[in-house]
């Protein structure tokens, strides 16, 4: 090999199936005899069910069976939520998979139908005659905590789901009244709905003669599914097999467990035939988790040279009617835990109520936490800037942690495992030419012209993590992960995983890693994820943790692997361990290269095992449990430049520079893909997205018609540069990147437009920035 | 009330007599079997089910099967396949223009008409040519750089 496979941005694996059409998604999954469910939805937010009568569906032709609340939930246990925060008066209400006689949002389960065909199933739901009796609903989070508010569970108080304090460094009150300046905001955090572009699907087999279970299902977690679908339905967990076939997306939102999968495998072990349930994009609007939904009031005390001395928070977060999967964990460990950013902080606090609330259930999107920290972090650094009159940039390099290669303690707690925040804010600057920028945007003011730069300045955590300290704060299960690694005698090489790549690329980058380590074609080397059957255990891939914790777990087989094959070559070259060399895939007594046994010599050998050392075992295989010691921190730096139309209030996105350090790249094509895909993600909701309901409770925005996603049209061509700081703690240094993207660029554009709307005195319009909010906050205080 | 339905698709006539209502992607996916075509919503908006009939690229949620009896219909599968890739299938591989691969397939349908109807598109109308069709993976600039590069391969 000439050139280097690692860092090398060589084409996709899995591609050739999914462009010509042959990969195959849960919903592409047909069995025979396969029956098809589908679920009635509750049309309220809120509401008492007082009857229900399923005769005329159960008589209709095609239908095999309709259940209520009473049926399946006499077989399920509820829903668990897996995140239990500790020493927050966590309220862990039942969440039934169907509900029994009240309904809490709209879009909660009331009935099922299994049918001969999706056709008929859904002709069938409409014959099910269900008497509500409506209640007050409440959308609004921190409304749902007032006086008087609708109450959802009687186990949780002003609909309390929990309160998690959390204080780091000095004094939160001694660094306030010590400042000489604090600048306050209300920000407002939309739902937004994550809209993977494959809706949810789950296929059950039951078998009842052997006991066993078979779940296709939509997830970016397997084994988790399988963990979960063992605990809801009483299958013994070693007696159900999860498949993840091809998952079309996911961004947090196949994280969860749903009702709908449980619902599924009830199906199918009453009726004893498989049964799909495929959600339709609209039903999966109601029933999908949406993401955000803060109400934060943010403070921010610093000196008058603006060293920043202490950012505290009060946040209400909504939850929606029940407790998702990972809920808790999202507005509390994976925000707060990042308030100081990429800055010298001396003192951080954050008090976060999680509420309960007429809405679907909110759980990880995309980010997950981190965007809204780094969004308060950066919007409270911009109004500082402002209130002092000193340049954005040049307060945020004031306050920067100075570069560090292994290990820097924040006040949060947390020990950031290696940055160089000033490097990518100079060369992110540097990039745009910064400071003709801004002059350029001060002569376009005295023209009538309204450009605005937003720069952001994040760090992240991610490489989820330390399974003690995931225990430690609350999360129902390790964050570890295993990977196989298995030559076979020919010398291909299968790799097994635990985590479930959907869209991440990681068939080719797995692949990378081991035909660097061991020097095998890429394509002789296949990876294996998805089945619970054909890997090993593993935790999931959300949180941009598959690199970097399954990356590791296959960096140190890959090592076991050469450790064997040297000791086996010196065995065949009848030469000393120590007196073996290695090189591109051969093993050679040192000076003597032409004598080489190569990686598939070895492999051969080990699997026919004619000559081994002695007490060697045969085969050729190494298996890792990986458990990272800490997390890591992808870092950068974002600018944007928009221009906003006085007359229309419109916001043109005029240019966009990501600057990312997710460490070295085993694949920068993936990565930029990756940092791509999460930058036009993030700026969503910054001119367009967001989920809104009446006060009743309705989703307003109810379908893909509705519900404004982002259009190729709305984007010029992103520029993408990076630097390479290595994570201390991961074999290959990596950090991981899914996220880097929308962490960085909703806080970037938003901070943008405000730039551009400070002649006309606006420092603040709620997010998504529509035309008509942009050109009624212009026209409102006079000062255009 | 069902219709006898025959439509020829990917070059093979395909005959099944089915349900008045059936829509022409259930009928290319359930009755046929080729589940290349996607479903992605229920408003017609993400284009994901986007197939070619009569030469024309329609949203296969939007049609009837009924509407395309006698009609000749091109899915996924039959633009290009092992080896025999068409320039825009090269194109999004080597220009990583797609990741979870969802919606490629109709991107890739819809694309190819929009590069008959303009061989020569430039970036912004590649871009204003992608507007029936969502992503939400690639944030589109490597599916934009994917079609600017078939066009050069389709002008040859």
């Amino acid at each position: 090999m000439t050139t280097r496979i690692f860092s090398s941005g060589i084409r996709r694996r899995e591609d050739p199936r999914l462009i010509t059409g042959r990969a195959t998604y849960t919903d592409d999954v047909v069995l025979p005899g396969m029956a098809h469910a589908a679920i009635l939805r509750s049309p309220h937010a809120h509401a008492k069910i007082t009857s229900i009568d399923t005769s005329a569906a159960a008589a209709m032709d095609g239908v095999v069976a309709v259940y209520t609340g009473a049926d399946v939930n006499a077989a399920l246990a509820p829903v668990p939520c897996a995140w239990l925060l500790p020493e927050s008066d966590l309220k862990t209400v039942d969440h039934l998979p169907v509900a029994n006689d009240t309904v809490r949002y709209q879009g909660d389960a009331v009935a099922v139908v299994v049918a001969e065909n999706r056709y008929a199933a859904e002709d069938a739901l409409e014959l099910i005659d269900v008497e509500y009796d409506p209640l007050p609903a409440v959308v609004d989070p921190e409304e749902a905590m007032g006086d008087g508010a609708p109450q959802l569970h009687e186990d949780a108080p002003n609909n309390q789901a929990f309160n998690w304090v959390m204080t780091g460094g000095e004094d939160s009150d001694e660094a306030f009244a010590g400042a000489d300046v604090v600048v306050k905001e209300r920000i407002l955090h939309q739902r937004l709905i994550p809209n993977a572009m494959e809706p949810r699907s789950a296929v059950a087999q039951w078998s009842q003669a052997a006991g066993e279970l078979t779940l296709w299902s939509t997830t970016q977690n397997p084994h988790i599914v399988r963990f979960l679908t063992s605990v809801v339905s009483g299958v013994p967990e070693h007696k159900v097999r999860v498949i993840a076939p091809e998952v079309g997306g996911g961004f947090g939102s196949k994280i969860p467990y749903y009702a709908d999968e449980a619902i599924a495998v009830f199906c199918s072990m009453q009726t004893g035939r498989p049964v799909k349930w495929t959600a339709t994009r609209s039903e999966g609007y109601q029933t999908t988790i949406h993401g955000r939904d803060h109400v934060e009031d943010v403070e921010l005390a610093a000196d008058g040279d603006g060293k920043i001395k202490g950012i505290r928070s009060t946040v209400y977060a909504g939850m929606g009617a029940y407790l998702s999967t990972a809920a808790p964990g999202i507005p509390t460990i994976l925000h707060g835990l990042m308030y100081a950013g990429t800055y010298e902080i001396p003192s951080v606090k954050a008090d976060v109520y999680g509420v309960f609330n007429n809405a679907v259930p909110v759980d990880a999107y995309r980010g997950a936490g981190r965007p809204e920290a780094i969004f308060l972090v950066e919007r409270m650094v911009d109004k500082l800037a402002n209130e002092l009159d000193m340049d954005p940039v040049e307060v945020r390099r004031k306050n920067l942690i100075a570069a560090f290669e292994d290990g820097h303690d924040v006040a949060t707690g947390l020990t950031y495992d290696s940055g160089d925040f000033a490097t990518t804010l100079d060369m992110a600057t540097e990039r745009v030419c910064y400071d003709d920028l801004r002059q350029e945007q001060e002569r376009l003011r005295g023209e009538g012209k309204y450009i605005g730069i937003g720069v952001t300045s994040y760090a992240e955590i991610c490489g989820l993590g330390p399974s003690q300290v995931a225990g430690a704060i609350g999360f129902q299960g390790g964050l570890w992960e295993g990977a196989i690694v298995r030559f076979h005698p020919t010398g291909k090489v299968n790799v097994a995983v635990g985590t479930s790549p959907h869209g991440q690329g990681e068939e080719t980058t797995f692949a990378q890693i081991v035909s660097d380590a061991l020097g095998v074609e890429v394509d002789d080397v296949e990876v294996l994820h998805g089945d619970t059957d054909q890997t090993p255990m593993g935790w999931g891939t959300y949180g941009s943790r598959t690199t970097a914790v399954t990356g590791a777990a296959l960096a140190l087989a890959t090592r076991k692997i050469k450790d064997k094959a040297t000791q086996l070559a010196a065995h065949l070259l009848e030469a000393a361990v120590e007196d073996i060399d290695y090189e591109d895939g051969k093993f050679f007594v040192r000076g003597s290269p032409d004598q080489a046994k190569t990686i598939q010599d070895i492999a051969l050998m080990a699997n026919v095992a004619w000559d081994m050392p002695e007490g060697m075992e045969p085969g050729l295989e190494a298996s890792t449990f990986y458990d990272p010691p800490n997390f890591t921190y992808p870092f950068g730096t974002h600018i944007a430049v928009v221009e906003v139309e006085k007359e229309t209030g419109a916001v043109d996105l005029k240019r966009y520079v990501a600057c990312d350090d997710c460490g070295p790249q085993i694949n920068p094509m993936i990565v930029e893909g990756q940092v791509l895909g999460g930058v036009v993600q993030g700026i969503g909701p910054v001119l367009c997205e967001g989920a809104v309901y009446g006060d009743d409770g309705q989703l307003l925005t109810g379908s893909m018609l509705d519900y404004a996603l982002p259009r190729a049209d709305m984007f010029p061509e992103i520029e993408t540069i990076s630097n390479v700081t290595p994570s201390p703690h991961h074999p290959l240094g990596v950090k991981g990147v899914g996220e880097t993207g929308t962490i960085a660029s909703t806080i970037t554009v938003y901070n943008a437009v405000m730039d551009a709307l400070r002649p006309f005195g606006v420092d603040k319009v709620d997010m998504p920035l529509t035309p008509e909010k942009v050109w009624r906050a212009i026209h409102s205080n006079g000062k255009e | 009330m069902n219709v006898q339905t025959k439509i020829n698709i990917n070059g093979q006539d395909y005959e099944a007599e089915v349900e008045a209502r059936t829509l022409l992607v259930h009928f290319i996916r359930d009755v046929v079997g080729l589940t290349g075509t996607k479903v992605g919503c229920d408003t017609s908006q993400c284009g994901s089910c986007t197939v070619h009939m009569d030469g024309v690229a329609v949203k296969a949620c939007t049609v009837l099967a009924a509407q395309a009896d006698g009609s000749c219909v091109t899915t996924i599968e039959g633009l290009g396949g092992d080896g025999d890739l068409h320039p825009l299938q090269d194109a999004f591989w080597a220009k990583h223009g797609l990741q979870c691969g969802f919606c490629t397939p109709g991107m890739i349908m819809a694309t190819s008409k929009l590069l008959e109807s303009n061989p020569s598109p430039t970036e912004e109308e590649i871009r204003h040519g992608l507007e029936g069709n969502f992503c939400r993976c690639t944030g589109y600039q490597n599916i934009v750089l994917a079609v600017g590069e078939a066009s050069k391969e389709v002008a040859q």
